[in-house]
């Protein structure tokens, strides 16, 4: 069996991930810009997948880092141990949040998973674990598996590099699957799948779920690699920038939020001494997008390439 | 000093107060959200921002040019009202069509937009508006006193939405808006011109958050953030309420606003939280909301 084009693309893109740190790419920046768009991704496998709009996912991402950074530095659990449990604990609250948000649909959902966001958000204020405003600081990497180190910035990149491949995979994985085919026939046509015989309700939340959870694995490495887990993280406006990473790349495209984050991400990293401005040219992002290119880049990319394709 | 639970009953009727004020802004902020979705099937995430605006404008309108509260409670919400307006014209117009989610999307946009342009001219630090003379004070009602000014809030507000829901349950433009959110493309072929009615109507939306703003202003201090922290807990009003009624709306917010005085006098650590717990324990119990309709 011959590569495809996409796998070759893959491969080309995979190699150039890896040698990243040594061709002058800062491993910092570039284990945030892979945090983030493994978030993104999350996300898009609703939004893009199921056509529910969650403007919650902060929660999941925020709750997963706080958890993360506690158990790492507090009772000292190792890397891959305090993202696993930071994983299962931001499923968890997947399962409860979904199992409320699923009842209602539309433009109902994103206003019940805000809501539910900004609950999360008030307990972090005034749980104490999460230490307010200073947010748990200096959160040590710790060894991987109790042996390999991870203090060095490359070697954590690749750690991180692997999460997200991993990450990557699993949403690959569950769009392709038989699952993920019933999750795109409701999000093309709720009514229709439902007198199909499916549960419509259960699918949405198992989707739900395994979003939260991946978000939430996001957020951990993210604690971890940058070694802070603050309130920022689990803000609203954090569900709005990932809303805004998935849409200026691409909803519903696979590799679409890793371009959307990535650019959301190196703008936030060179507008930063400008301050308000960078909310200003996020907000102005979302309009452009929503008016002139809904597909957003990958989305409109694809479109371009297979309207040539059918010219020739 | 007399007691009700425990708590002394000044600090009781305080904190009732000012949840009864808070519910007042929740009231005229979901009404406008209410009125707005009807008729334009958008959530306007800017509302809050515009809110935001609308209390802006009358502190500035005071420091710049001198123009007080009263001209201020007129003017702003129409400053507001035709900011509105130029939104509707040039940008929510064309997603009508699509998905509701894009207009959801776009206004999320806005309300980044404004609330970014106003931190950077005026910092996150709240400036203070000065009450006018005739609300200095407080009436002394035997059992409490009662600032005037809040009680003007409350009256003023309750007028405000129970005329809009007059507008619109009982007088013809009502009807004609009522007609239209059935069915546009009939009323349209009636000869009313919808497309004006969905741009004046969205005005009318946030001219209301604009009014809000205003009354706000001497309440809290104007900064640029107030209006991001208050539409997260009008969408959990609206959630519970149900989108679907003009009083209904009204009721919870109003309703809302006192239970959360309520829990800061007995538990102030969820005083934040206790709009959102009740959400959730509506859509447990009834998922279409206290005033929906299962659509």
């Amino acid at each position: 069996m011959s590569l495809s084009k996409t796998g070759v693309l893959y491969i080309a893109v995979l190699a150039l991930a890896c040698a990243a740190p040594f061709i002058g790419g800062y491993p910092l920046f570039l284990m945030k810009c892979l945090c983030f768009a493994l978030f993104a991704c999350a996300f898009n496998l609703l939004i893009g997948f199921t056509g529910l709009l969650s403007f919650g996912h902060a929660m999941f991402f925020g709750m997963a880092a706080y958890i993360a950074a506690h158990s790492a530095k507090v009772w000292g659990w190792t890397p891959e141990v305090a993202i696993i449990a930071a994983t299962l604990g931001s499923a968890a609250l997947g399962y409860v949040t979904g199992w409320l948000a699923v009842r209602r649909q539309g433009i109902y959902f994103a206003m019940i998973t805000l809501a539910l966001s900004q609950m999360v958000y008030f307990f972090c204020v005034q749980a104490p674990f999460t230490y307010a405003e200073d947010g748990i600081q200096s959160v040590p990497r710790g060894k991987l598996f109790g042996v390999i180190s991870l203090a060095d910035d490359r070697v954590m990149y690749y750690f991180v590099l692997a999460i997200f491949v991993f990450g990557y995979w699993m949403i690959h994985r569950i769009i392709h699957s038989p699952f993920g085919q019933v999750l795109k026939s409701i999000r093309e046509n709720e009514p229709r799948a439902l007198s199909l015989g499916y549960e419509v309700h259960k699918y949405k939340l198992l989707a739900f779920v395994l979003s939260a959870a991946l978000a939430g694995m996001a957020g951990a490495t993210k604690a971890l690699a940058l070694g802070l887990a603050t309130l920022t993280d689990v803000q609203w406006q954090m569900s709005g920038e990932v809303v805004l990473m998935t849409l200026l790349g691409g909803m519903g495209t696979i590799a679409g939020p890793v371009v959307g984050s990535t650019i959301i991400i190196a703008m936030q990293n060179y507008l930063s001494g400008f301050g308000s401005w960078v909310t200003i040219i996020m907000g102005a992002t979302f309009v452009v997008c929503v008016l002139a290119f809904r597909r957003g880049i990958v989305g409109e990319l694809q479109h371009f390439l297979k309207s040539r394709s059918n010219k020739a | 000093m007399t007691e009700i639970f425990g708590v002394p009953i000044q600090a009781f009727m305080g904190q009732l107060t000012i949840g009864l004020v808070n519910g007042c802004f929740y009231a005229l902020l979901s009404l406008g959200l209410a009125v707005i979705f009807g008729m334009l099937n958008v959530v306007n995430f800017a509302h809050g921002a515009l809110y935001m605006v609308g209390a802006f404008f009358s502190w500035m309108l005071l420091k710049y040019a001198g123009i007080g509260y009263w001209w201020a409670l007129i003017l702003a919400p129409i400053g507001v009202a035709l900011i509105g307006i130029a939104i509707e014209r040039t940008m929510l117009r064309w997603l009508y069509q699509l998905d509701h989610l894009y207009g959801l999307l776009l206004t999320f946009g806005l309300a980044l937009i404004i609330e970014g342009i106003f931190r950077h001219h005026y910092g996150s630090s709240g400036q203070p508006y000065d009450l006018p003379e005739v609300f200095r004070g407080a009436f002394d009602l035997g059992f409490m006193f009662l600032p005037k000014y809040r009680a003007w809030v409350v009256v003023m507000s309750i007028v405000v939405c129970l005329a809009t829901w007059y507008i619109i349950e009982r007088t013809r433009l009502g009807a004609y808006l009522r007609a239209g959110t059935e069915n546009p493309k009939l009323v349209q072929a009636f000869g009313i011109n919808v497309p004006l009615m969905v741009t004046l109507t969205y005005g009318a939306g946030v001219g209301l958050a604009g009014l809000a703003g205003v009354m706000a202003a001497p309440v809290y201090l104007v900064n640029p953030t107030m209006g991001s922290s208050i539409i997260i807990v009008v969408f959990a009003v609206v959630v519970i309420g149900g989108m679907g009624s003009i009083l209904g709306s009204i009721i919870t917010g109003l309703a809302l606003g006192l239970i959360e005085g309520l829990t800061k006098v007995f538990y102030p650590e969820a005083s934040n939280t206790v709009v959102f717990i009740i959400m959730a324990i509506v859509l447990l119990l009834r998922p279409a909301g206290l005033f929906g309709r299962e659509k």
